[in-house]
């Protein structure tokens, strides 16, 4: 039922308040918040330095705005309209395609044109902002993922999240939205995570609820033969944010698009720890040596780093490995 | 980075607050405990009233030893003013008096009383009848109203109670109402008792509450017999006796302020109660104000009152401080348990919990109908403000008439907090479901449970009240706790299955 400290120590777990005083507080300059906080500022910054995201169709700034949705959505296959400033997930509207004057949510559900009309409003006015503070509502064109990765989750479109610190990539996990969780990508709503070794792209470990998983609830598919296509530019590219953003601790959620490739999803200034548990590894050691290392390094450099050193052997493919101390990894400087 | 500035912050707050707490303790002999205790009470009178511009004259009733209350200092602060202390066979006096004032005029006069173990009553010389007359009607029905209470009762006593009764709200006749519509209540009965051949007089009461202020005296009659010498009876409900914590503020059956040269005054209390060690309690502490001896002590009573409050917050956010950081439980908004568990303090633990249940669980099923009306957020929240005012007020309408006075009390909740703690709430409900409403519901009200047990501490009230110290204790306190990096008690249970493997 419980841990005793020190064995969550021995295994390099960080907690709540470790997160938040030395490496949120230290490394994350508040002034910088704004740049993630803001889905829009995200996106056009990420325009400026090169980094894919997913097109752009229109922004509702205003309630006199909402009326020109049917206009603005006219012609695309599926969109998705989201709060600017919503967090977790919270405020996301996903249709997946327009049928006639219907449109259709990836579970099947149809709605109007008032619905969508709503939903937009009710971001305009605050809804699901931090807050409660006025938000605009962005519509995107929708991702078309990669096909092999669609037998892996139920609904939502997976995403990848990756820890970078220091520019550095440290730890990756995709999360995999299943019935439970209604389409979500949330861990604590049920969606599946599952820990993706650094060096490969390939699963460590799955969880859902926090215990082991080894096959999707929904699909049923084993998560073992999980392999991201495009796996170094993927980091690359989420390495990238470092210096885009200047936020040292920072969480990068990742898509991949059939045609478009790795794309810039959203960035969180505050990362949450469950990927702890779907890597079954604490992020202390790694973070302790990225912080050793000196600063000023290329992205290219800095991805080659952390693939060296933070390989791993998924136990999802052998039966047990004997788990490797990551001290051995280390180059014995 | 040096945490070198931060440690120095916090073992000289520290060391200050500890500093203060020992001076404190040493020098005025303020106990750490509130063991082996005399109470004293704090009594303070103002007196306002407009100066008409002439020589003004105040004349103000003065308590004095008496059954249960032994008169340790008073003061008075009237700046301008000539005072002089009288005493005649009536009881004592205060007389301020000034040769020319104009406008807004306040005294102060403060009294501290200890709380004694004498049970003994004071006798008191039997006042002379009165001679009462009477204008028609009301000379019959007087007559009529003493015939009937008469015959109901033995002794003085008796008959006083008979009659009190006659005029209480329930078996008021037809007599009685007419009389009561020329007099005030206690006068009368004292008009009708002295006509009856039974001397008796009104006089006036404080009922000592902890905290009180802005109260004023209650009449109370005063039945002389010939054996026993006296009883006190309340006008209301004829019950005889005194009760414990009522101070006779003026018994001589004269009146509690006269004002020559003023006009629309009128006096009101302000009270504190506090415990002290028996030997200090009877020395004057109130020559000996320096600044060392920084407490709250050498403030008006009114404010101490408030700040005997304010200075427990402090300990309601370290509880907060310490189950968010050191426990890990989830709270929905961070200080709103510290103000439930204030609205606690008033209403008392169980008529609290069932209050905030019922307001927050009618509010939830309020608020998920207006959000069918698809509102802006400002509108959807004040229209939640005033449904939780409404349903206050209706529970408390329901619990009186079912005569639950607890139910009253309510009234003390943070209506704009309990407001925003629902939309909060209602929201989750959509986003993350039942169970996280109630993760965090139950998180709050677990919280609001332990820092109201912390704040409504004897011992805890003594310490923050008397030592002014503590606070930078607590200060530096949560200050350390804000750099804990280690873990939440909570958090090892979470993270339990990543050691499993």
């Amino acid at each position: 039922m419980w841990a005793s400290p020190s064995q969550l120590l021995r295994h390099g777990i960080i907690g709540m308040n470790r997160r938040n005083i030395r490496y949120i507080g230290r490394y994350n300059d508040r002034r910088l918040y704004p740049l993630v906080d803001d889905k829009l500022q995200t996106k056009l910054l990420a325009q400026r330095h090169g980094i894919t995201t997913p097109a752009l169709i229109g922004t509702v700034t205003t309630q006199f705005g909402v009326k020109q949705l049917q206009k603005m959505v006219a012609g695309h296959q599926g969109f998705v309209i989201k709060p600017a400033k919503g967090s977790g997930g919270k405020g996301i509207l996903v249709i997946e395609r327009i049928d006639g004057d219907g449109f259709i949510k990836p579970s099947g559900v149809r709605l109007g044109l008032k619905d969508l009309e709503r939903h937009a409003s009710n971001i305009l006015s605050g809804l699901y902002s931090l807050g409660g503070t006025p938000d605009v509502a962005m519509v995107e064109a929708l991702i078309n993922f990669d096909e092999h990765l669609s037998e892996y989750t139920y609904e939502g479109v997976p995403d990848i999240r990756v820890i970078i610190f220091q520019g550095y990539p440290v730890m990756a996990m995709m999360r995999l939205s299943t019935a439970a969780s209604d389409g979500k990508a949330n861990l604590h709503q049920g969606a599946v995570g599952v820990g993706l070794d650094i060096d490969s792209g390939t699963a460590v470990r799955g969880v859902q609820y926090d215990r082991p998983r080894r096959e999707h609830p929904d699909t049923g598919h084993e998560l073992a033969s999980l392999l991201i296509p495009d796996w170094r530019s993927l980091l690359e590219l989420a390495a990238g944010c470092f210096e885009m953003t200047g936020l040292g601790y920072l969480g990068t959620d990742m898509v991949i698009d059939r045609s478009r490739g790795p794309m810039l999803l959203e960035l969180n200034a505050r990362p949450g720890l469950a990927i702890q548990m779907a890597n079954g590894e604490g992020l202390r050691s790694r973070l302790d040596l990225i912080e050793k290392q000196p600063a000023g390094l290329g992205v290219a450099e800095r991805v080659a780093f952390a693939q060296r050193h933070f390989a791993r052997c998924g136990e999802l493919k052998h039966v047990t490995p004997p788990p490797q101390p990551l001290a051995a990894l280390l180059p014995s400087a | 980075m040096s945490r070198l500035p931060f440690y120095l912050i916090v073992g000289l707050l520290m060391a200050v607050g500890i500093g203060m707490s020992v001076h404190r303790h040493v020098q005025f002999e303020v106990p750490w405990t509130q063991g082996e205790q005399r109470t004293v009470w704090e009594v303070e009178a103002i007196i306002d009233f407009t100066a008409l511009g002439d020589p003004v004259r105040v004349d103000l009733a003065l308590p004095q030893h008496q059954r249960g209350y032994r008169l340790l200092t008073e003061n008075t602060a009237s700046p301008g003013y000539g005072l002089s202390f009288l005493q005649d066979e009536t009881g004592r006096r205060a007389q301020w008096s000034i040769r020319e004032a104009a406008g807004n005029q306040q005294l102060y006069y403060s009294a501290r009383l200890l709380v004694t173990e004498d049970r003994r009553q004071r006798e008191l010389p039997t006042p002379p009848l009165r001679e009462i007359t009477w204008e028609r009607p009301y000379d019959t029905a007087a007559a009529q109203v003493i015939e009937r209470a008469w015959a109901r009762s033995a002794d003085p006593h008796t008959f006083a109670r008979e009659l009190i009764q006659d005029f209480s709200e329930d078996r008021q006749a037809e007599n009685a109402r007419l009389l009561l519509t020329q007099f005030e209540r206690s006068t009368l009965l004292v008009r009708l008792l002295n006509q009856a051949g039974v001397p008796a007089r009104e006089v006036s009461g404080l009922l000592l509450e902890d905290g009180r202020r802005r109260q004023t005296l209650t009449p109370w009659i005063q039945v002389f017999a010939a054996d026993d010498n006296w009883a006190l009876f309340n006008p209301n409900t004829g019950a005889q006796g005194q009760p414990e914590n009522l101070l006779l503020w003026e018994s001589g059956g004269r009146a509690v302020l006269e004002v020559q040269g003023g006009s629309n005054s009128r006096v009101t209390f302000s009270m504190l109660s506090r415990n002290q060690p028996a030997a200090a309690a009877v020395r004057s502490q109130l020559a000996d104000d320096t600044l060392l001896n920084f407490s709250i002590h050498s403030l008006p009573l009114e404010e101490q009152a408030l700040f005997q409050t304010i200075l427990l917050i402090p300990i309601g956010a370290l509880v907060v401080v310490f189950l968010r950081i050191i426990v890990g439980i989830k709270t929905s908004g961070t200080f709103m348990p510290v103000l439930i568990a204030l609205a606690f303090i008033q209403t008392t633990l169980p008529t609290g919990l069932i209050g905030f249940l019922l307001i927050v669980a009618v509010g939830l099923v309020i608020r998920n109908y207006l959000s069918y009306l698809n509102l802006l957020l400002v509108a959807r929240v004040s229209a939640v403000i005033i449904t939780v005012i409404a349903i206050i007020s209706i529970f408390s309408v329901l619990s009186y008439r079912v005569g639950l006075n607890a139910g009253l009390t309510i009234t003390f909740f943070p209506m704009i907090i309990l407001a925003w703690t629902i939309e909060r709430m209602s929201i989750l409900w959509e986003e993350e479901g039942p169970k996280e409403v109630l993760i965090q519901g139950g998180g709050s009200l677990v919280t609001a449970v332990l820092a109201y047990l912390a704040m409504n501490n004897p011992w805890i009230r003594h310490i923050t009240f008397n030592f002014l110290g503590v606070q930078l204790i607590i200060m530096s306190l949560i200050l350390l706790l804000g750099n804990y990096t280690g873990y939440r008690l909570l958090e090892l249970r979470r993270f339990k299955p990543v050691t499993e493997d």
